[in-house]
């Protein structure tokens, strides 16, 4: 909402100052967005008449003017081919800064002749583009005068950021009223020149009537005629306020209209009384129905919408355009101008399916004052009847204005109990009646009953009443007060998931991985290949067809960040992410997951190492990693070989607790991996911190306790051979079942294929560590521990002790 | 005799140019068929008187040469250490092994952070589902349907389920709603989140990251609110004089609403925060609406509280001066490593939060 400084003052009597009018705008929820004054930016540009004009006398384009600036007369060579003796223009001294183009004047020398400032064109100015020549005032301009006060571009414009609660200020009178009461002025009442808003008499009756078919659409409708009028350019002062406020002049009709849409909010629309056929019928639209707009497009209704029609056909579009065929013109002669109140919802729906904005949709939909529309178009009348001339019907009122009086109770002790100001009652009340609020009574327990005014639609409730008293008297009062506490220390704000949800993050990022956070949506190809969405999932509105469905997994968009990491030259790729896959549209159909990637190298180049590519170990070892960082009982699980199709199917896994999977590891599937155009190797896990048991309730903090061996651990290896499909779990789970008691953990050092190893076979060498605890091993017992590994491993793999 | 004797042993222990060597001069001398060992054996066949003399001239001897021997090996000891440690010299200035550390993103590591100062209040951490129905996210928080407020939040919208209208949250706040229908006051709670737009452009992305707050008890007024927020912004961007401005707004679900904004300075496209005169909106809050207490089965004659919710994008970039928004899920390495976190900084009040 734009209004200029003159026209607040139009409706305010105030001595306030442009910076105290614009803090106190913000303080009141008016925000300013900005100040546009360009009177400060014109300041150093005076009226100037060119006393005589020579040619300069070493250059053929150039003229030596004198100028009198209304103080002296200073010598200026100027380029301009306008430039030339009697000529009234604008004068710009040395020391003045050029905005249209960003100099600060010199004393100069030009071709040997010295030159005093500078004769400025409209570009020079910001005025206009034109630079043609330089600017030509009419004889009778003042010379000395401010050139920003002579041609009125001395009214700051304001910008406020309207909250879409504030119907009422989206008229410059309601800013006005807001500042009134807020101590900044005293709000002009409506009864003289232009803010007259005394009824105007009619002479006749109108020839057209009205009929509102759809009261629920259009509950009031208030016309006239007037006839007679001749409709040209509007005054100076309407022009100049439109004008300022980004508005092109029409005409007067149209401007008047506008005027009024803007100072009181209440849109105004004027028909060409000729042009309309029989009479006014607001009714919904039909099917199909189309109107050609005033903004030269063609619409088509539907029967959701309000029309303004006659006998004919939809002549506008209620409450937010009007239509081309029936619009005021020049040659105008007899006009009907409406003012009516609209459905707000229709207006809103009806503007977004059509993608129409305007001035009035912009007011009608946030609701306009239902007791202000006879007196917008009395004011309007009055305009026209000043500007135009002719005559005026009598008023038709069809609808009746609808129901708006209401009151609220407001508790003494309301605005100190929810706003925390402690304000006098005589306070309050002071503010409530300036804002337009009227006290109907007050009740024994000192509650007032307070009537909200026809313009405040938005107040509903006491809380409403509250924050209209804090908002005048200044959010700035309500002192800060500290959040008081049940307990000194406070208890721990994360529970036992969240907490390892974070663990889990912590865990990988220093494994190594990079933290991505990647959209939770991506296009509906890609998930496909990790399992599709759920048809729920799909966007109806996706911003892109990219990202047109939720992530089934958090995989792919991480595997494409390494594609577009490797693009930029960084092929060696850590990354993971911890957030939500999505399996149904329910509250519990999203999965918290732990997901990353490793590509390219898993150790890169270097003297003392040997480089090597990642692998599916790489990202079975980040699976455990996170897992035990999220509290899952990692020595407990099983691994299967079952996992999903996007892995690839011998060098992937699942890592599960009976049932239930906790993760899946693997490397990418390589088809996969070529249908997004990204290179590999590249391992990936998914880790399903959801699913990882919660620990029974403990009954206390402490550990259970340790027992630390006097006797020394002693490791014996032994080599197996077994069937190429067996898996080397099953071998170290058999080793360790020998002996629980002593056998304290195996581990596999070799695996062998090849020579000396029968087809279809394979070495494993594992290595067991023994742990005594309560006397030295003898040789007889070490031996006795080492056949039982051996017999345990043989009849569970079928495999043989490798000679 | 003796003196020529302990000269050439004596010489033969210098000569030794090895730790063998020198045992090999040892042997010789004192060895049981060594030579001093064989003057010894002699001794039996003297008289009494000249074998003490003789007897106690050869314990001098061996004395002497024992000591010769043992400061020789200690010089060869020390030779041979020199020459490994010389032999075993590396060039240090070759770099170490590759290790590789991850970085925390700076949206979980700002999150961690406000959850820190906000826990250190009193707040606990609520969550909910990113996919919503148009209950939570809309009518149970007081926007009234077709209100053009609906209309600024440029809704993602999923089929229909159940006659429920589905959506992507457009803020956290239907967390508030389910905390709100699932406890009892008194509510203290935070909840950070994913939230989607749509809207993509310099300063706007298609998701993006909340964290609301939410207050209810029976006292709870906007003196609290605005004491809450002062101390959050002022932990949080690390500014003890950090001015806020808070000025009246709107939103549905609170009343009286307001906007804050923070204290900076704009000069030369660098913000700097702190009292210089200039403002910075960072957050929307207010008194829950009573309709919004209601709407959660709380009863709004009796309970009230406050609501705030900022963008965890927006004050991330304004405390680390991240520049483009959209950077934040590119999951460039580059980025990453230069404004992510390294995973031992926790965010901890007693350690201090800002890095």
């Amino acid at each position: 909402m734009k209004f200029t400084l003159s026209w607040l003052k139009d409706h305010l009597d105030t001595e306030a100052t442009l910076d105290q009018i614009t803090d106190k705008l913000t303080a009141l929820g008016l925000e300013v967005e900005g100040v546009q004054d360009r009177s400060k930016e014109l300041a150093p540009f005076r009226v100037a008449h060119v006393v005589s004009a020579e040619k300069h006398p070493d250059a053929d384009k150039l003229r030596v003017l004198v100028v009198d600036t209304g103080t002296e007369k200073l010598q200026v060579v100027c380029g301009a081919p306008n430039a030339r003796a009697g000529l009234k223009g604008v004068f710009a001294a040395e020391g003045a800064y050029i905005p249209g183009s960003d100099i600060t004047l010199k004393k100069g020398v030009i071709r040997g002749v010295e030159s005093n400032g500078m004769m400025c064109s409209k570009r020079e100015l910001k005025l206009s583009d034109e630079h043609d020549g330089i600017i030509e005032l009419p004889e009778d301009a003042p010379v000395g005068a401010s050139f920003a006060d002579y041609a009125g571009l001395n009214d700051p414009v304001i910008d406020i950021n309207l909250t879409p609660d504030r119907a009422d200020c989206a008229g410059v009178r309601g800013i006005a009223r807001d500042l009134a009461a807020a101590g900044l002025g005293r709000l002009k009442p409506l009864t003289e020149g232009r803010l007259n808003a005394t009824p105007v008499a009619g002479s006749f009756p109108s020839p057209l009537g009205v009929t509102i078919e759809a009261l629920d659409g259009c509950p009031m409708y208030v016309g006239r005629t007037i006839r007679g009028v001749k409709n040209g350019p509007s005054p100076q002062w309407m022009q100049d306020k439109l004008l300022a406020i980004g508005l092109r002049p029409i005409s007067a009709l149209v401007d008047i209209t506008n005027y009024i849409t803007f100072d009181v909010a209440r849109p105004l629309h004027a028909f060409d009384a000729d042009k309309v056929q029989g009479g006014i019928v607001v009714r919904m639209a039909r099917e199909g129905e189309s109107l050609k707009a005033l903004n030269g497009k063609e619409y088509t209704l539907d029967p959701s919408m309000v029309v303004i029609a006659d006998h004919a056909r939809a002549e506008a579009l209620g409450g937010i355009i009007g239509g081309e065929e029936s619009g005021c013109t020049e040659t105008t002669t007899t006009l009907f101008l409406e003012a009516a109140i609209f459905d707000t919802v229709r207006v809103a729906q009806a503007g977004r399916r059509l993608g129409v904005e305007s001035d009035a949709r912009y007011r009608l939909e946030r609701g306009v004052d239902p007791a202000a529309v006879v007196e917008g178009v009395e004011r309007a009348t009055r305009l026209i009847l000043e500007i135009c001339g002719g005559e005026a019907s009598d008023l038709v009122i069809a609808g009746a204005e609808p129901a708006w009086k209401r009151a609220l109770t407001l508790r003494p002790g309301r605005v100190k109990s929810l706003g925390g100001v402690d304000l006098p009652h005589d306070r309050q009340v002071r503010i409530l009646t300036d804002l337009g609020f009227t006290i109907e009574g007050e009740e024994d327990d000192g509650s007032l009953r307070v009537g909200v005014p026809s313009w405040r639609a938005d107040v509903h409730g006491e809380a409403d009443l509250v924050e209209e008293v804090l908002r005048v008297n200044g959010f700035d009062a309500i002192p800060a007060t500290p959040l008081p506490r049940d307990t000194v220390l406070t208890r721990p704000a994360l529970t036992l998931k969240q907490r390892r949800v974070a663990a889990a993050r912590r865990a990988l990022a220093a494994r190594g991985l990079s933290e991505a956070v990647t959209w939770s949506f991506l296009a509906s190809a890609t998930a496909a290949l990790f399992g599709a969405s759920h048809e729920g999932l799909r966007l109806v509105n996706p911003i892109s067809s990219d990202l047109d469905v939720m992530r089934p997994s958090v995989l792919p968009n991480l595997i494409q960040a390494a594609g577009r990491n490797a693009d930029r030259g960084y092929p060696d790729v850590r990354l993971f992410e911890v957030g939500a896959a999505f399996r149904t549209p329910a509250p519990d159909g999203q999965d918290s997951v732990a997901a990353g990637i490793r590509a390219g190298a898993a150790v890169p180049r270097h003297w003392s190492e040997k480089t090597r590519p990642v692998d599916v170990f790489d990202a079975k070892a980040d699976a455990l990693a996170a897992l035990e960082a999220a509290g899952a009982p990692t020595a407990n699980l099983q691994v299967t070989t079952d996992a999903p199709g996007w892995y690839h199917p011998g060098r992937s896994g699942v890592l599960r607790l009976g049932p239930t999977v906790m993760a899946r590891f693997g490397e990418i599937h390589p088809s996969i991996l070529d249908t997004l155009g990204v290179k590999g190797p590249l391992a990936g896990f998914e880790v399903m911190l959801d699913t990882i048991p919660l620990p029974k309730k403990k009954t206390g903090t402490a550990k259970p306790m340790v027992q630390l061996s006097a006797f020394q651990p002693i490791e014996r290896d032994f080599a197996f051979l077994v069937g190429q499909g067996v898996e080397a779990d099953k071998i170290l789970r058999a080793a360790k079942g020998a002996d629980k008691a002593l056998i304290k953990d195996a581990t596999v050092f070799d695996v062998y294929q090849g020579a000396g190893v029968g087809e279809g076979q394979k070495s494993v060498a594992v290595s067991v560590t023994y742990q005594p605890t309560t006397a030295t091993l003898t040789d007889e017992a070490i031996e006795a521990i080492g056949q039982k590994i051996v017999a345990a491993v043989i009849k569970a793999t079928g495999g043989s002790l490798r000679g | 005799m003796l003196d020529a004797l302990k000269d050439e042993l004596l010489s033969l222990v210098n000569a030794a140019a090895d730790l063998p060597a020198l045992d090999e001069v040892r042997v010789n001398a004192l060895g049981k068929k060594g030579r001093i060992t064989g003057f010894m054996k002699e001794l039996g066949g003297l008289s009494p008187d000249e074998r003490k003399e003789r007897g106690q001239a050869l314990n001098a001897l061996k004395d002497e040469i024992a000591a010769a021997l043992d400061a020789r090996k200690l010089d060869l000891a020390a030779a041979h250490m020199k020459a490994r440690l010389e032999a075993e010299r590396v060039d240090v200035t070759l770099p170490v092994r590759p290790e590789t550390e991850g970085r925390i993103h700076p949206i979980s590591q700002t999150m961690d952070e406000m959850i820190a100062i906000f826990a250190e209040m009193g707040f606990s951490v609520a969550e909910g589902p990113d996919v919503e129905d148009d209950f939570h996210n809309f009518t149970a928080l007081n926007f009234p349907v077709g209100h053009p407020a609906r209309d600024m939040h440029d809704t993602f919208y999923l089929p229909d389920a159940d006659d429920k209208k589905m959506l992507l949250r457009t803020h956290t706040s239907p967390v508030q709603v389910r905390t709100m229908l699932n406890n009892k006051p008194p509510i203290r709670i935070v909840a950070p989140g994913r939230t989607y737009r749509s809207d993509y452009d310099m300063t706007h992305t298609p998701m993006f990251h909340q964290i609301e707050g939410l207050v209810i008890d029976e006292a709870t007024n906007m003196g609290h609110l605005k004491g809450c927020l002062v101390e959050f912004c002022r932990a949080f961007f690390d500014v003890d004089d950090l001015p806020l401005r808070f000025r009246p707004s709107f939103f549905p679900f609170t009343e009286p609403s307001a906007e804050v904004d923070i204290g900076c300075l704009r000069k030369g496209g660098e913000l700097k925060l702190g009292n210089y005169g200039d403002w910075l909106e960072i957050l929307g809050c207010g008194m829950v609406h009573p309709n919004v207490l209601e709407a959660c089965g709380i009863d709004s004659t009796k309970y009230q509280g406050f609501a705030f919710g900022m963008g965890v994008e927006r004050v991330a970039m304004l405390k680390y001066g991240i520049p483009d928004l959209r950077t934040f899920f590119e999951a460039d390495l580059r980025w990453l490593k230069h404004y992510g976190f390294v995973p031992l900084d926790i965010p901890n009040i007693a350690h201090g939060l800002t890095r």
